[in-house]
């Protein structure tokens, strides 16, 4: 794991196998992977911040509910004296405000809908081009993708034209950089040389902002779908490359050894040791892929020269001026993406439950 | 320990690396205006930094970039203190911050530049909208990690909430912003080149890039635009992981993967 999150073990966490071999009992295995949501991702990649709110905000909120009453704040330690240091304590709220998670729930969305309310108002009282207002947005959305035959699940010609070969190109990117990223990550992991050897240039590969080469290969590949796929493909390969590499090598020696004890063959080892352990790692570099494969998918169509997908719709919106269109395909993508990430949420929590049985 | 012996695999990588690409343009196993020999990628890169438009346009990117992300700071850290420590407000924007979060930033070039033109506005507000979120978000989950025990410590000391703030909360969360600030240097990098290719004129790396791209034969310019992008990206994650290292020593061994919207 890179990244124990705790200050007192961080350094041996973070230094990998060694020092870990020496502490490790076989439960250290099973400790690093849970430890992993709770401290290792937030810090160590961008989109491990989604972990942040689930394991920070009950928390925060405990605490708020506490600090809440102006006056009892500082009564509070003494009204519980046996609070444990670790982990924080969820107060028991001396006046329970918000008492389950339905106020809250129920808060956010009322919330989200007076925001949209307010710009519904402004924008119609404004009368602006450049911010319509949400009612408008979706009334063209549906216009414009949605308001199909049934018996083309209600997509219009439009939708089919535009959407569908963005999912394509964007599903075909991301795969193949999952399957290429998981197998070389492992493929190089297994072995502490090679990864030494490999990880200068993987850090390199990695520092370079992939739009930049999206211009390389418009050279090789010409304008189209091939160009679009490669600039994905080569962008979202090296997170995942990297989390699985160091996923794959600090897998528990001591596990190692039982495996060569129980005379485990390298396919056995592979399934039922070094990917699950590995697993946490790979979905944190799948979920970085993701959102890269999205932006990668995005820009390639932005470029002029391509000929269709949301993107080409966005910057085709642009020159026509057409402000509508624009913010209809900026909501789509927005939804596009929390949708994506959910779906793989849902994969990775079956699928590490599932590893971390086996394991 | 091992750790010369690594540091040598690393450059034997680097160099194996460096041989395959020159011997697989030189061998004319993939054509050469595709793929130039390594050699001369490097060769036109060195001669970049002697080139003063090409620096000024490097200015100008890490100008937009700098500013950006000053401003991302600026904001997401005061932001994410409030959301951290007042729930009901963190509760209330949430659903909000959870729809804007997964747009791709790079979307919104289009609009922005319908908006703002596209001059280094456009670029520092994207860059600024796209490097908040991972501040935010850390500043957020850092503030959850803090010590209770020193926070009731404080408070049954009769230290008003400003004071816990200020005293226990921030120091506390300072490494975590500190991680949000370094990812949001990586996704900074990336918006002011992608947006800089795609406005096209003007100055910047990005723009570099986009113009080789369209020369005939200009893939040679074209990469040699990248391994400056990427000496860039590597510079400032290093700079920024030393200092974490310095200023937040109990915290070190970990390290980020991060790039993101």
């Amino acid at each position: 794991m890179s990244g124990g999150g705790d200050s007192s073990d961080g350094e041996e966490a973070g230094r990998g196998g060694k020092a870990r071999a020496g502490l490790g009992g076989p439960d250290s295995e099973a400790q690093g992977v849970t430890e992993a949501p709770l401290a290792g991702r937030p810090r160590s990649e961008a989109q491990g911040v989604t972990e942040a709110p689930p394991t920070g905000r009950p928390r925060s909120e405990a605490q708020g509910v506490t600090e809440a009453p102006p006056t009892g704040r500082r009564s509070t330690p003494f009204a519980h004296p046996d609070t444990p240091p670790t982990p924080p304590p969820r107060h028991q709220p001396s006046r329970p405000r918000l008492p389950a998670g339905l106020p809250h729930a129920l808060l956010r969305w009322v919330v989200l809908a007076l925001a949209v309310a307010a710009w519904e108002l402004a924008a119609r009282v404004h009368g602006s081009v450049y911010f319509p207002p949400p009612g408008r947005i979706a009334r063209h959305m549906y216009d414009l993708w949605f308001s199909g035959p049934v018996r083309h699940l209600f997509l219009t010609e439009a939708a089919v034209a535009d959407i569908l070969p963005s999912l394509g190109r964007m599903a075909a990117g991301f795969a193949l950089a999952a399957v290429a990223g998981i197998a070389l990550g492992v493929a190089v992991g297994r072995s502490r040389r090679a990864y030494a050897l490999c990880n200068p240039v993987l850090q390199f590969a990695r520092a370079v902002p992939p739009p930049a080469l999206v211009p390389v290969f418009v050279v090789v590949f010409d304008f189209g779908t091939p160009m679009q796929i490669a600039s994905i493909v080569f962008s979202a390969v090296w997170p995942v490359l990297i989390n699985t590499a160091e996923g794959a090598r600090n897998t528990d020696p001591l596990r190692l050894d039982v495996a060569a004890v129980l005379r485990l063959g390298p396919v056995e080892r592979l399934r039922f040791l070094i990917l699950p352990s590995a697993l946490p790692r790979i979905f944190a570099g799948l979920r970085l892929s993701l959102s890269l494969s999205l932006i990668l998918m995005v820009f390639s169509e932005l470029l002029p020269g391509t000929a269709n997908g949301i993107g080409f719709t966005l910057t085709d919106a642009q020159t026509r001026s057409d402000l509508l269109t624009v913010w209809a395909a900026l909501v789509l993508l927005g939804a596009l993406g929390h949708l994506l990430n959910t779906a793989l949420l849902a994969v990775e929590k079956r699928l590490v439950g599932k590893g971390r049985a086996t394991a | 320990m091992r750790r010369r012996q690594e540091l040598m695999l690393g450059a034997l990588g680097v160099l194996l690396a460096f041989g395959v690409c020159e011997a697989v343009s030189r061998a004319g196993i993939v054509r050469r205006s595709y793929l130039p020999p390594a050699s001369e990628v490097l060769r036109r890169a060195v001669e970049l930094a002697g080139d003063r438009t090409f620096l000024e346009g490097v200015g100008a990117t890490l100008h937009a970039w700098a500013l950006g992300l000053g401003l991302a700071v600026a904001l997401a850290v005061p932001l994410g203190l409030l959301l951290g420590s007042v729930p009901v407000v963190d509760a209330a924007v949430r659903a909000i911050v959870e729809f804007l979060r997964p747009l791709p930033s790079v979307a919104l070039i289009p609009l922005v530049s319908l908006l703002l033109g596209s001059g280094t506005e456009t670029k520092v507000a994207l860059v600024t909208y796209a490097s908040v979120w991972p501040i935010l978000f850390n500043t957020v989950y850092g503030l959850g990690e803090t010590d209770p025990l020193a926070k009731d410590t404080l408070r049954a000391f009769g230290f008003g909430r400003l004071a816990v703030l200020l005293r226990v909360e921030l120091p506390g969360t300072a490494p975590f912003i500190a991680a949000g600030i370094r990812i949001s240097a990586a996704v900074a990098l990336i918006l002011a080149v992608a947006t800089e290719i795609l406005s096209g004129f003007g100055e910047g790396l990005g723009i570099f890039i986009a113009q080789s791209g369209l020369a005939t034969n200009g893939t040679r310019d074209v990469l040699a635009g990248v391994v400056w992008a990427g000496a860039l990206g590597l510079v400032i994650n290093g700079v920024l992981v030393w200092g974490e290292r310095r200023l937040f020593p109990w915290t070190s061994g970990e390290r980020g993967v991060g790039v993101g919207t």
